[in-house]
């Protein structure tokens, strides 16, 4: 190959690098190791970890059982080692499995187009924040202090690059539902979005479509956004938003130490031309044959570059049919049960706790410590090999003495119970 | 193709068709056969004010996009409200029912520095 | 009546959707081990009734479902992927074992640190290989994808130029970058102006001097370019740049064509991004996951995004004290999944591996140039590094285009290079075969273009109207973008599935 080349070393093969550019000495990395060596490298650092705890973890990372198909589909090499499907004709199994994808995410969320996926939710926010500021030209987002702390975190990072700014308003002590009163108080003309989360970050459902109207009465657009996606088997779709962006990871989706996750945006066919990423859409074949490719592409950034929509290009696709095969798997039926042994969970450990907020609650809710603190109660649990709730002092230094609590379909009744015997004891 | 003689031409390929004191502006067949086949067009809305040579809308083809920039200064008076439905007007006839915006001239001076059809033939052939 | 679609076993699928019909189920769910809790009662109005259209299908129509759907796709496991600028290499799936061991895979990003040590170490131990093949001082692994390193890159340069005084209005960008870097500049808050190439392909450097001022905050510099050639004055760029107080971001999409032989962090890159998915090999999964780590010399570490790994007793910690930092960029602390696959194919090459994956990525991109050169025009003579870029030039005079032929060479079991890209080349054909070919499936891919280009000499029909072997045929693009159907409804679409 190298004579074909005309050349007869290979380092010939960059000789016309600058010598200065040139790395003079091998890489101070070790030499190559087997994959018995790898293997038992990850799984001596897998037990460093919290390796087979029980978890009262949510707090936007869920727990929740992967069904086996999921694993198996998306282990396929056809689809594990596709590239983007730009060339429809050899990418139908991708792009009808997107279509799948777009189609049940509006069935979800009530909207009427969703994009083939974002990062995750934390991303999905700004840029659902941006959609808003496009489509009513308005430069400024009022998000709820409910919404989860590192979602707007990563939205005022975006926001303070961007000529935009944001503002904060606040929830009800009481029942831990945002304020709608502050809402009001803080909405103005240039205003472009009000973004609320429900369930909030507490765990509370919020009403989503008393905060639309006051949004819509300023001609603010009203993002709903969403972290627990089982959620939504059991709760109204929230059809009085605008935009709606949310985060997969409950469908399927490991909690692998934050990432990756597959965030999505939904909305109203009348601003599909603002959203941001990919879109999978329905056609023909030369033949006449239904057929789908990626389409409105001119929205993004390989064709309007500097005027794009988004800087986005590689999404979380495999992550996105990891969850289409979940909602496959679990169906209609399946999502409403999964939601009810969840709510029943849930409300089972709450029954014997002290709630701090009186608002209503799906999987995850605020419990008071009362006089120990939750890093006493989390030390206890941990001899037990259980994890137990988020300290919430370190996002709302106002909620001392309040930990985040969550039970899935995984969480053990006894389990529940060891917990509920270290809160209390 | 022939560029009809009344009207007058841009180096952007937009072709201008005087009415009293409103100009139809479009672009011309040159212009849609260089775009290929063209599936969305994007317009101001109507009492929006535009300046020669800068650009007020675009027209998007499956893999492009191209601005469209305004032959003349003024304020857009209509819009063609059937290229949202059929974009492929543009294609089909694209100096007459596919016109873009109606502007009523705010300089009228602007209109004598268009070309004529032969001019404009003569740039595309050049 | 034969409804199939096709006479061939696994082409005839309809949507899920189609095949749902009420109480098909594919779960089981545990017994409920505490008393069950009526919806209606505890949520009220809030709760639903039911998902209007959601399928409803057994366990076997799911897996016959996604499997018939995989086979009308193409993937790495199939054959060559030319793809110029993606860097579809051959994804080892010992990687994908090591990401679900299940300590690291159930992982919650918030359990203690002192039960989180395992992630963590993986996490340094990659920053730690990064910054030594980057030649970088500090390595976050946050952003999500290529894209999202590069916003995170401009962020830490506006950061850093605030703290100097000045922000600076404008970024530069060649114009045969990728899309997503001027987007970038926009969206972080910068002008982008288009500095042109010169005729060998690489940037005007008389060009760049007279656009670099005061008001330039960085260029946005992809090396090798987009035409897969090394930019030979690179030193010379960086100290024009530097000079004027301005930074050179490294766009390291084609990053793979130069670890173990140059580093940026040496050639005066202030601060680059890297593609796992491509140079470290992370599956693209049909367009995702990513990971997109960015490197920084040390002026712009303390900027970098939070929270950071720091050294705490025998152990790790995370660093959440950052009061120059950009802000975070994402949740959580990356794409964790992605990045063991990352550091698990590094321990698996080891540095001297790596050296010789780039020489042999070097090696199968000059093979395939020197085979095709005699057929097609090379659209610059300068040499080429990991990929070579062709123009349509002789074809067009046939009337056949870059895209004419990338839809051929699917009736030769190929997925075609990149097309039309970089702009600045007139009808390209961008290929990129990657070091893990081996020459028999080198071969068999110059020879169908090879045989291509006589095609289209004798018989320019056949090939523009390609495909002609594939399932589906030439897909109506321009229809799907003038009447966008971007979801399934109820009796929408179901005629035309059985035609």
């Amino acid at each position: 190959m190298l004579a074909v080349c005309g050349h007869s070393t290979l380092e010939e093969l960059y000789s016309q690098l600058p010598d200065e550019a040139l790395l003079k000495r091998p890489l101070n990395i070790p030499a190559g190791i087997s994959e018995y060596e790898i293997t038992s490298y990850f799984q001596q650092r897998g037990q460093e970890n919290a390796s087979g705890y029980a978890s009262f973890l949510g707090a936007g990372v869920y727990r929740h059982y992967r069904p086996v198909l999921c694993d198996v589909v998306v282990s396929r090499g056809e689809f594990l080692t596709s590239y983007t499907p730009y060339q429809a004709e050899m990418a139908q199994g991708t792009l009808m499995t997107i279509f799948e994808f777009q189609t049940m995410i509006c069935q979800l969320t009530g909207m009427e187009v969703a994009n083939a996926s974002m990062y995750d939710a934390s991303t999905a926010v700004p840029e659902a924040a941006m959609m808003a500021a496009r489509i009513t030209g308005r430069p400024r987002f009022l998000v709820a202090s409910s919404v989860h702390p590192e979602y707007r975190e990563v939205l005022d990072t975006y926001a303070r690059n961007s000529r935009t700014q944001v503002a904060t308003f606040g929830y009800d002590a009481a029942t831990g539902e945002c304020d709608l009163k502050d809402l009001d108080a803080k909405l103005d003309d240039h205003t472009a979005c009000v973004i609320v989360q429900s369930p909030n970050f507490f765990g509370v459902i919020e009403k989503v479509s008393a905060a639309a109207e006051l949004a819509h009465k300023r001609g603010a657009l009203l993002v709903m956004l969403f972290s627990e996606a089982v959620s939504l088997g059991m709760l109204q779709p929230p059809k009085s938003a605008d935009i709606v962006a949310g985060e997969l990871q409950s469908f399927a989706i490991s909690p692998s130490y934050g990432g990756p996750f597959a965030g999505i945006i939904a909305t109203k066919e009348k601003f599909m031309r603002q959203i941001p990423g990919r879109l999978a859409g329905e056609t023909t074949d030369a033949g006449g044959r239904r057929a789908y490719c990626l389409t409105l592409s001119t929205r993004e950034q390989h064709i309007r570059r500097e005027k794009a929509t988004s800087n986005i290009c590689t999404n979380q696709a495999l992550i996105a049919l990891l969850a289409t095969v979940f909602m496959s798997v679990y169906g209609k039926q399946g999502l409403r049960e999964l939601a009810e042994q969840n709510l029943a969970k849930a409300h089972y450990l709450a029954g014997a706790l002290d709630r701090r907020f009186t608002g209503k609650f799906f999987n995850e809710f605020v419990v008071r410590t009362n006089g120990k603190s939750p890093g006493q109660i989390n030390g206890a649990l941990e001899n037990q090999r259980i994890i137990g709730g988020l300290d919430l002092a370190r996002f709302y230094p106002e909620l001392r003495g309040c930990m985040l609590v969550c039970a899935t379909e995984m969480s053990r009744r006894e389990d529940m119970d060891a917990l509920i015997q270290a809160v209390r004891a | 193709m022939t560029y009809p003689e009344n009207y007058g031409y841009t180096k952007e390929h937009e072709w201008v068709s005087v009415e009293g004191g409103v100009c139809v502006v479009g672009i011309t067949f040159h212009a849609q056969k260089e775009l290929g086949d063209i599936v969305y067009v994007d317009l101001p809305r109507p009492n929006t004010a535009v300046e020669a040579g800068k650009t007020f809308g675009s027209v998007e083809s499956v893999k492009a996009v191209s601005d469209i920039f305004a032959p003349v200064s003024g304020e857009v008076v209509e819009v063609n409200q059937a290229l949202a439905d059929a974009p492929e007007m543009l294609n089909e006839k694209p100096h007459d029912a596919a016109w873009l915006v109606k502007i009523k001239l705010s300089n009228p001076e602007e209109i004598k520095s268009l070309m004529s059809a032969a001019d404009y033939q003569s740039y595309l052939g050049g | 009546m034969i409804r199939k679609v096709r006479s061939h076993i696994n082409q005839n699928e309809t949507l899920l959707f189609e095949q749902s019909s009420p109480g098909k189920r594919a779960y089981q769910l545990p017994a409920l081990d505490v008393p069950p809790v009526d919806a209606a009662s505890v949520l009220g109005s809030d709760a639903r009734t039911e998902i209007e259209d959601f399928p409803e299908v057994s366990e076997v129509e799911v897996i016959r479902h996604f499997t018939r759907l995989s086979t009308w796709n193409y993937g790495i496991d199939l054959g060559l992927f030319p793809l110029g600028s993606c860097t579809m290499k051959y994804n080892p799936r010992i990687n994908e074992v090591v990401a679900r061991e299940p300590g690291l895979a159930w992982a919650h990003p918030y359990q203690p640190e002192s039960l989180s040590q395992g992630c963590m170490e993986v996490l340094a131990l990659l920053e730690e290989y990064l910054c030594e093949i980057f030649g970088m001082d500090a390595v976050t692994l946050q952003p999500a994808a290529g894209a999202h390193g590069e916003f995170t890159g401009i962020m830490l340069i506006r950061s850093y130029l605030e703290s100097q005084g000045n922000p600076r209005k404008k970024v530069l960008c060649p114009d045969s970058a990728h899309g997503t870097n001027p987007a970038t500049a926009i969206i972080a808050g910068y002008e982008v102006e288009n500095i042109k190439s010169n005729e060998k392909g690489m940037v005007d450097v008389e060009a760049l001097a007279k656009a670099v001022n005061e008001d330039v905050a960085a260029l946005m510099l992809t090396n090798p370019n987009t035409v897969g050639v090394f930019e030979e004055q690179i030193l010379t760029i960086a100290s024009i740049l530097h000079e004027k107080g301005a930074q050179i971001y490294m766009d390291g999409a084609n990053m793979n064509a130069l670890v173990g032989i140059s580093r940026p962090g040496d050639f005066g890159v202030d601060v680059m991004h890297s593609n796992l998915h491509k140079t470290f090999s992370t599956p693209h999964g049909g367009g995702g996951p990513g990971s997109g780590p960015v490197g920084v010399r040390k002026h712009l570490e303390p900027f970098l995004p939070g929270p950071r790994l720091k050294k705490a007793g025998g152990g790790w910690t995370w660093d959440y004290d950052r009061p120059k930092s950009i802000g975070r960029v994402r949740a959580f602390y990356g794409n964790f999944g992605v990045l063991v696959r990352a550091l698990a194919y590094i321990m698996a090459h080891g540095g001297p591996g790596l050296r010789n994956a780039t020489l042999d990525a070097l090696l199968t991109a000059n093979y395939v140039r020197a085979r095709l050169e005699p057929y097609y025009q090379i659209a610059y003579q300068a040499p080429s590094m990991h990929e070579c870029v062709f123009s349509d030039d002789r074809q067009a005079a046939k009337g056949v285009r870059t895209g004419d032929i990338a839809k051929r060479l699917l009736d030769y079991g190929f997925h075609p290079y990149t097309v039309s890209f970089p702009m600045i080349v007139r009808g390209a054909l961008m290929i990129e075969p990657t070091e893990t070919e081996p020459k028999q499936e080198l071969d068999l891919f110059c020879d169908a273009l090879i045989s291509i280009a006589g095609e289209i000499e004798e018989n320019p029909q056949l090939v523009l109207k390609a495909p002609h072997g594939t399932r589906t045929s030439r897909v109506d693009e321009v229809t799907a973008a003038r009447k966008p159907v971007v979801r399934w409804r109820r009796n929408e679409t179901a005629s035309k599935a059985a035609d």
